[in-house]
């Protein structure tokens, strides 16, 4: 493999785990929190809300927002350490 | 002046906007029309990209569907944003990489083959169809509430509209007046809002009104009230919903992946310059689309005992 090539797969492992790891919480609050564990997590009350319902209908939302913040700053980097910056 | 004439006079001017705006933008090359030179910011593109998503669906009826079905609801919420979350991070940023205008022209280039092409463009045609003939509908129910005229004149008023500035001025114009339709749009959503939210619990935050408790003074949470009533009426409690979970996590994966292969949205990533601005406009839409998303169930909320 050439160094060109090895630099090329090595940003794709990291970005691979990096999309690994956001999905796994997408996954844990929207499907997990709001749905799965819902009647578990309602038995725990938050101010007025139900923590399950309150996950199914706000918290999954601005986890989401937060999932895709995070993910442009870690590519920027990743972009800027292998060089594939524009 | 009666109501009437206000309504004519606000509607005039916001068609007014939009054909100015497209006039404005004119498109003056194919790459103009098709992605607006691949020069849109990515705030513009965000906005552009929010109002886009949320349109008739999101505006008129969610809080609505909602109020009616509880928790239930909530796979429309987790649904389209959570496939949008999808979009951005598996989709967008390659596409954008890929620097092809259409998916149908990624796929043929990417599986080398022509079929492969066609098959994409008819799956396109076939979303892109059932997806305006809803939005169609909804922008004729508007029209027909505003100027009381029949929803399928109000159908024909907004397409000669759309018609015009989309091909006057191409993406651009779309882009530009999208942008418009945003401000407007989350103006004329949350300015309710807030004051329901005052009224009914004090707090002016919808988002946190819905999780507190009444402002009558009877120290009870407006959820609880909510859970009460509807059990008192043989329902399932608001917060419970009545459908089993199977049915609410198939369904909130089926709008997930479907909301993720959106054709109308993908195109937007086109129109920025850089992929680090189609990732940044991606989290910008996103934003953008929470504030009116976290505020739907409020509003359902507060409409449901009244």
């Amino acid at each position: 493999m050439s160094d060109k090539q090895k630099r090329a797969s090595a940003y794709w492992k990291e970005n691979v785990r990096y999309l690994f790891i956001l999905l796994t919480i997408w996954f844990l609050v929207s499907y997990g929190a709001g749905i799965l564990f819902k009647d578990a997590l309602d038995t725990i009350k938050v101010g007025g809300f139900k923590l399950g319902f309150w996950f199914a209908q706000q918290g999954s939302i601005y986890v989401f927002v937060i999932l895709i913040f995070v993910y442009v700053r870690l590519m920027n980097k990743l972009d800027k350490k292998y060089g594939y910056d524009e | 002046m009666s109501v009437q004439v206000w309504t004519y006079l606000l509607v005039g001017i916001t068609f007014a906007l939009y054909i100015g705006i497209a006039i404005w933008s004119r498109a003056g090359s194919t790459k103009d029309f098709y992605v607006a030179g691949g020069g849109v910011s990515p705030l513009a593109n965000g906005m552009a990209t929010a109002a886009d998503w949320m349109s008739a669906a999101s505006f008129i009826s969610m809080a609505g569907i909602i109020a009616f079905a509880g928790y239930d609801g909530s796979v429309y919420l987790m649904g389209w944003t959570g496939g949008y979350v999808l979009l951005a991070l598996l989709l967008a940023p390659y596409l954008r990489k890929f620097g092809k205008f259409t998916v149908p022209d990624f796929i043929g280039d990417r599986y080398y083959s022509k079929t492969a092409r066609i098959v994409a463009v008819i799956c396109a045609l076939i979303v892109s169809f059932t997806y305006v003939a809803g939005q169609m509908r909804g922008v004729g129910v508007v029209f027909s509430r505003f100027l009381e005229v029949d929803i399928n004149t109000g159908v024909i008023i907004g397409m000669v509209i759309v018609l015009f500035y989309a091909v006057l001025g191409g993406m651009k114009g779309i882009t530009y007046t999208q942008v418009a339709q945003y401000c407007v749009l989350i103006f004329a959503f949350m300015v309710p809002a807030i004051f329901i939210s005052i009224q009914m619990t004090g707090n002016p935050i919808p988002q946190l009104g819905m999780g507190s408790k009444l402002a009558d003074g009877s120290g009870i949470y407006l959820l609880d009230k909510l859970d009460g009533l509807s059990t008192e009426l043989g329902f399932n409690a608001y917060t419970n919903g009545s459908k089993s979970m199977a049915d609410v996590f198939a369904i909130t994966l089926a709008l997930m992946v479907g909301t993720a292969g959106l054709p109308h949205v993908i195109v937007r990533f086109f129109t920025v310059k850089r992929v680090k601005d189609a990732r940044k406009s991606a989290g910008l839409a996103l934003l953008l689309i929470a504030i009116l998303y976290t505020t739907a169930p409020a509003v359902s909320v507060f409409a449901e005992p009244t």
